[in-house]
């Protein structure tokens, strides 16, 4: 990183892609995958007001049927890339501290990711039927 | 070695009357967090679901409970209120509504839709699901 005793002016560093050196990759993906959602939230509604007062053979039969499990599946892709951009600006607001910063980004990703997986190999657990 | 220039900056929130874009925008992210975090609750459903009956009882007695229901609730509502006034971004994204009548008007818009459409779906899940 370069301090201010750089030859290069502070226009020059955010020219191209910008001091995150990412463009706005994440930018467009919040937006893309806020419209997935918008798109996706009566569907996933539909079947989380589907599952209300059904017992776990009732559930687990919902769950696992293809159009609900693509349903699921594409909401769960779609929000947990959407909160990991989030979670990232907020860290990057507020975390001024690099070393924090790089640690908080990263305990980030491993949480975001964590969730998708546990999410995802559930519904493809229910949708084998096993 | 060239001196730094001491640049003006923009104000800081101490700084500012509380307006309600403000307000809101302040919200859009506690209800982003909020909902981080929750995610932990979807996860642990979703893994009840496909460990079995015992497991997923579990969730459901906990769903079923009054903190259950009040953490629901307003699951349900920060994820519609994060909707809708995610959809002003989008207008807001395009170059539309800028103008102070008009961005106040959005958000007015978010706050109360945002509200109406978390009574509807408890509504449609208590006629549903008859009260569980």
């Amino acid at each position: 990183m370069s301090g201010h005793s750089s030859m290069r002016t502070p226009l020059a560093r955010v020219r191209n892609l910008g001091s995150s050196h990412t463009g706005t990759s994440d930018f467009w993906r919040q937006r893309l995958t806020a419209v997935a959602m918008t798109l996706l939230i009566v569907p996933v509604l539909v079947v989380i007001l589907m599952l209300i007062g059904r017992n776990h053979a009732g559930a687990a039969q919902i769950l696992g049927s293809i159009p609900i499990a693509i349903i699921l599946l594409l909401f769960i892709i779609a929000s947990t890339w959407h909160m990991k951009i989030g979670m990232q600006i907020i860290i990057e607001d507020y975390v001024h501290n690099e070393k924090a910063k790089l640690a908080c980004v990263m305990a980030n990703n491993f949480f975001c990711v964590a969730v998708a997986m546990a999410s995802i190999y559930a519904i493809l657990k229910l949708s084998s039927g096993v | 070695m060239t001196a730094r220039i001491e640049r003006p900056l923009s104000p800081h929130i101490q700084t500012y009357r509380v307006t309600l874009t403000m307000a809101l925008s302040v919200i859009h992210r506690a209800t982003g967090i909020a909902m981080y975090f929750g995610t932990l609750l979807l996860a642990w459903w979703l893994i009840a679901a496909a460990s079995g009956p015992t497991a997923y009882a579990n969730v459901q007695a906990f769903t079923g409970s009054i903190i259950g229901k009040l953490i629901l609730f307003g699951y349900t509502w920060a994820l519609l209120h994060h909707l809708v006034s995610g959809m002003r971004y989008f207008v807001w994204d395009l170059g539309y509504g800028f103008k102070p009548n008009e961005r106040e008007a959005l958000t007015w818009g978010a706050l109360i839709a945002g509200i109406s459409l978390t009574v509807l779906v408890w509504i449609i899940a208590y006629a549903v699901g008859g009260g569980r």
